[in-house]
């Protein structure tokens, strides 16, 4: 049975934007499946969402290529601008405001006084931290002034993408900026980082509804990385995992191999160690991500590995799994070496003969007639 | 040596080669010990060939499950051990002859009678709870003849350790204990590895070939096979080629146990031939022979 | 107990007891290595052969060839002919010598050395269907009896020596073995029958991977048998080698009818053998001539023609001929055990062994030490019979 007749309060259809209801629930569906919700809670959001109590979403943006806003924006199915004004109340964001100045700071201000402790608030970018945090400012504040003011009073931090989460790209060595993430100058606060370059939007999507919906943050693990999306490697669900047991690898870009789409292990793929669920949940709407269209994983979300460890360097596979070959029934175990039995020969041959003239020189001791036992020779010279 | 003393040493020999040919045949011709019956909770498992789709979960559970370390390949990207070994106590092998091909789960068999329990000089291993046959460290040697005894060569020795354990299946004691099934059964896909009594086991099996006499090769592994095995197996293909041996239904451990036991029975044996050699050197030395009396004056 | 050895005296560190000593360095650092990085790395062993040379020659064969306490004791002390007496001494040293190496192999074979003490001493744990567990208790005690056996040696020149303590515990203790060593020698010939018949029954718990030739229920007794052979052989082979080595006559008389004292044993392992392999219905198998059955003729040979051979001529033989006639009686009953426990046995399909290097170096090693310590002890202590009798204690020259 359909949504509707399980809750006979819905209209019809949404009203504000025209959002028709299938295309309206199918968003609500696949944003609450991604964070591992039931359909039951997918109709708690769509009622929430209804009636209007949408969460405010201050977004701050700080060293940033702005890339995690722009994958947010390429999703299309809705038009994720409707989305965000249905679904949220998007209080402060400059790349998509239109006032600016003046009026975006006092716009940041009433949001911030009016929602003090519910607003949501979203780091996008690295923070400098080098030289007073002199490197990024923004309304003659300082980076790290405006996080330490506007997160304090949030009721839930959000870090999207690499950068706010560990420092991402201006954080590569040597770090002229000093930039980290948001985590790192928030202690003790409970920061959910969504790492990527960029980070996956569904991932943020499920973060922000439910704690829209349920008042709630998802599970996360040490680094605050939701579970639902960071438990398991790229490695681990791969589509191109068969040829990886199978051992059919891509050598070179462009190789038969590489237009097989076999695995790109060998040229640098760093899958195993990446947490992320690229491989499950694509991009821009039509599920593409990097190994998909041919080009090695380079571990966007992990500080080890993302602009510190070569593009094309492998990397070791830390929990090994049983390729797709087969042992036979009976192994060979062969492994005599012929240094031994050479030696063997050697050694029983010097052994025989050994004897053998050990035998001759005993035959010549001459016998004397009294064979009492252990009569001595005359003077055999000892 | 004269014709004399050569003649009774001839004769002794043949005497006592004679004699001691008619204890150990005559012990053999006694009623072989019985073969022992399967404890009254022995439990097992049922691997039936047919059913396995070789994905190998069941080598990685167990890995998991036992705490055991990998076995790289050569090139370190996978977990690829060839055999069972010092860090592999269950593993799935293939056997593939032209279009004829079957998988093949290797495991301790947990003999109802193991050759390897008999051997082992302080009962390291030994048959526990469950009819499992499980290794006591604390009572270990490193001896290896339990290695030796084994038909179906399964116990595997840590070779490069300094502190070296005998390694091999032990149905998951740990998990047992806590009301828990072995580990390669919990995540078998296929269910194609089952876990129950030994008696359920057999019926089912026996069910099964009743049912589709056609799928399987018409007998259980393992029923009767070395004295009867508490894992079991069912196959479409002949059992030897699964590397499965060839043995009857008397368990290994009873030739050995009657010779052992018809000359050793009791004791007696031993305690009489010493009284007789006893008996024999104080005589001689009461008596000392002409030569020795000879060299001493 | 009067005897007419004497030791040799002689320097101890010749050319040839540091060649040997140089071996038993090497071993010895390699046992080091053996016991820091496990046996694997060491030795040719595998999870399909899990026993190798150090079962099969150091203990095996060993033991078997440290039998001639065995068979001279049966000689001397059960048929009574008092004229072998003197060769008791050197055999009892070659036992006591050949079976503690023996354990000392066994110690850096086995793999939980630290838990070695408590198959003698932890009775409640034992496995009385393991047949290895009464090897191990008789080899042992064996071990023990040898040494006390053989301590008259060491209590004689001790009686007279300057250092006190060694003089009074040498008094005291000879009266009471002397009346005690009857016993002593009768166990000495209960517990070899016991276990190199046992030692032959190892092999019975591995039916299935042990070729038919030599997979039997009479196993003990083809041990025994052969056993008793080798320990002859044994004899003959030191006592001729000592003699001429040290400058003293072999004793050809005495060696020829030791070697005929071998012919009937010889000649039953034959029989039996030859009629297991009948009764079992395995001739046909015997004629083969794959490899294996070609090894079980050449055993068969090796038995039967030395056999022949003294029966029909040991008394035309000279020493060497006597000598080079136990060195194939000898390799006939090494052969038959290489078979039996290494040869023969197939674990299946895909195991092969060969002992490597470091494994061989370290048997050498504890042959090498065995010489060395027959050398010392003949050179400071009577074991040999022979030379001028002195009065001073510490050796003719």
């Amino acid at each position: 049975m359909n949504l509707w007749d399980a809750h006979p309060g819905l209209p019809p259809q949404h009203i504000k934007s025209g959002l028709h209801r299938r295309d309206f629930m199918k968003v609500i569906t696949l944003a609450a499946a991604s964070v591992g919700l039931t359909s039951s809670a997918a109709m708690r959001i769509a009622e929430a969402a209804f009636k209007g109590m949408k969460p405010s979403v201050i977004w701050l943006h700080f060293q940033e290529c702005t890339g995690c806003t722009e994958s947010l924006l390429r999703t299309a199915h809705p038009a994720l601008s409707e989305l965000i004004l249905d679904l949220v109340s998007l209080d402060y964001h400059e790349t998509l405001f239109a006032a600016a100045g003046y009026q975006a700071e006092a716009a940041l201000k009433s949001a911030m006084a009016q929602n003090a402790g519910k607003y949501v608030c979203i780091v996008e970018g690295a923070i400098p931290t080098k030289d007073g945090g002199i490197y990024c400012k923004i309304g003659g504040r300082t980076a790290m002034d405006i996080l330490q003011d506007v997160a304090g009073k949030a009721g839930a931090v959000i870090a999207i993408g690499s950068c706010a989460s560990w420092g991402g790209v201006p954080s590569a060595d040597p770090n002229p900026t000093g930039a980290t993430g948001a985590p790192q100058l928030l202690p003790g606060k409970t920061v959910v980082t969504i790492p990527g370059c960029p980070a996956n939007p569904y991932n943020l999507l499920g973060v922000v509804l439910q704690y829209a919906t349920l008042g709630t943050l998802p599970a996360l693990d040490s680094q605050g990385r939701p579970l639902f999306a960071y438990t398991r490697t790229i490695h681990e669900d791969c589509p191109r995992r068969a040829h990886f047991d199978a051992g059919r690898f891509a050598e070179r870009f462009g190789d038969e191999g590489h237009r097989q789409g076999y695995c790109l292990y060998k040229i640098g793929c760093k899958g195993p160690e990446t947490h992320a669920n690229c491989s499950l949940q694509g991009f821009g709407e039509v599920g593409s991500w990097p190994i998909g269209i041919g080009h090695p994983c380079f571990g966007c979300t992990e500080q080890k590995l993302a602009f510190r460890v070569p593009l094309h360097q492998t990397v070791k596979i830390d929990r090994p799994m049983p390729p797709d070959t087969y042992p036979p029934i009976h192994a060979d175990h062969n492994h005599i070496s012929p240094l031994a039995t050479g030696l063997a020969g050697v050694a029983g041959g010097a052994l025989l003969t050994a004897g053998y003239l050990a035998s001759k020189k005993i035959g010549a001791s001459p016998a004397t007639p009294d064979d009492t036992p252990g009569a001595r020779l005359p003077a055999q010279g000892e | 040596m004269d014709i004399h003393r050569r003649s009774l040493l001839k004769g002794l020999a043949t005497a006592g080669a004679a004699g001691a040919a008619a204890v150990t045949t005559g012990g053999l011709a006694l009623a072989s010990p019985e073969r022992r019956k399967a404890p009254a909770d022995a439990v097992g498992m049922l691997y039936d060939a047919t059913r396995c789709i070789g994905c190998k979960t069941c080598v990685v559970a167990c890995r998991e499950a036992n705490g055991l370390a990998p076995e790289r390949s050569g090139d370190g990207l996978y977990d690829a051990p060839q055999d069972l070994s010092g860090s592999t106590k269950n593993i799935i092998k293939l056997y593939r002859d032209g279009n004829d091909s079957s998988y093949m789960k290797t495991q301790c068999m947990h003999c109802i009678d193991p050759a390897c329990a008999a051997a082992c000089m302080l009962g390291a291993l030994q048959k526990r709870e469950f009819g499992i046959v499980s290794w006591d460290g604390s009572r270990c040697v490193g001896c290896r003849y339990c290695q030796t005894a084994c038909p179906f060569n399964i116990p595997k020795f840590e070779w490069s350790s300094a502190n070296p354990k005998i390694v091999k299946c032990e149905m998951c004691r740990h998990l047992l204990a806590k009301g828990g099934i072995p580990a390669c059964v919990r995540v078998c896909p296929a269910q194609a590895v089952i876990f129950g009594t030994r008696d359920e086991l057999l019926a089912e099996a026996k069910r099964r070939i009743a049912e589709s006499p056609g799928t399987y090769v018409p007998r259980v592994y393992g029923e009767e096979d070395g004295g009867g095995t508490q894992v079991l197996y069912l196959a479409h293909v002949d059992f030897e080629k699964l590397g499965l041996p060839k043995l009857g239904p008397e368990p290994p451990p009873n030739m050995a146990r009657t010779v052992q036991h018809s000359i050793y029975k009791g004791f007696v044996a031993p305690v009489a031939l010493y009284a007789v050699l006893g008996a024999v050197l104080l005589r001689n030395r009461r008596h000392p022979p002409e030569e020795a009396q000879e060299e001493r004056s | 107990m009067t005897s007419h050895a004497q030791p040799i005296g002689g320097a101890i560190f010749t050319r040839p007891f540091r060649a040997l000593s140089v071996i038993f360095g090497l071993a010895v650092l390699l046992i080091l290595w053996r016991f820091a990085a496990g046996i694997g790395p060491v030795t040719g062993l595998s999870d399909g052969y899990p026993w190798g040379i150090w079962i099969a020659f150091d203990v095996v064969t060993g033991t078997a060839l440290a039998c001639g306490g065995y068979a001279v004791a049966i000689l001397v002390y059960i048929l009574n002919k008092g004229r072998y007496h003197p060769m008791v001494r050197p055999a009892i040293l070659t036992s006591a010598l050949g079976y503690t190496i023996a354990g000392l192999s066994l110690a850096v074979d086995v793999g939980r050395p630290w838990n070695f003490w408590k198959v003698p001493l932890f009775f409640w744990q034992w496995n009385l269907d393991s047949i290895l567990l009464e090897v191990a208790l008789c080899v042992t005690t064996y071990i023990v009896v040898l040494w006390i056996e053989l301590s008259p040696a060491f209590l004689e020149p001790w009686r007279d020596s300057p250092v006190m303590p060694l003089r009074r515990a040498a008094r005291t203790v000879t009266p009471i073995l002397d009346r005690a060593l009857l016993w002593f020698i009768a166990l000495g010939m209960l517990l070899p029958t016991m276990h190199q018949s046992s030692i032959g029954g190892l092999m019975m718990l591995t039916a299935g991977k042990v070729d038919p030739l030599w997979q039997t229920p009479v196993l003990p007794l083809l041990f025994l048998v052969s056993c008793v052979g080798m320990g002859y052989a044994a004899v003959v082979f030191e006592s001729a080698l000592s003699a001429t080595f040290f400058g003293r006559k072999p004793e050809k008389r005495m060696l020829a009818a030791l070697s005929g004292a071998v012919i009937p044993v010889l000649l039953a392992y034959v029989v039996i053998r030859l009629g297991d392999i009948i009764i079992r219905g395995q001739l046909g198998r015997l004629f083969a001539f794959d490899g294996l059955s070609l090894l079980a003729i050449a055993e068969l040979l090796m038995f039967l023609v030395p056999a022949l051979v003294l029966l029909a001529r040991r008394g035309r033989m000279d020493a060497g001929s006597l000598f080079r006639t136990a060195i194939v009686m000898m390799l006939a009953g090494t052969l038959y055990r290489f078979d039996t426990f290494l040869v023969a046995y197939n674990p299946g399909p895909g195991w092969a062994y060969f002992p490597a290097v470091p494994e061989m170096v370290i048997t050498f090693g504890l042959v090498a030490l065995e010489i060395m310590a027959y050398l010392v002890i003949v050179k400071r202590f009577p074991i040999l019979a022979g030379g001028e009798v002195t009065a001073a204690a510490g050796g003719v020259k």
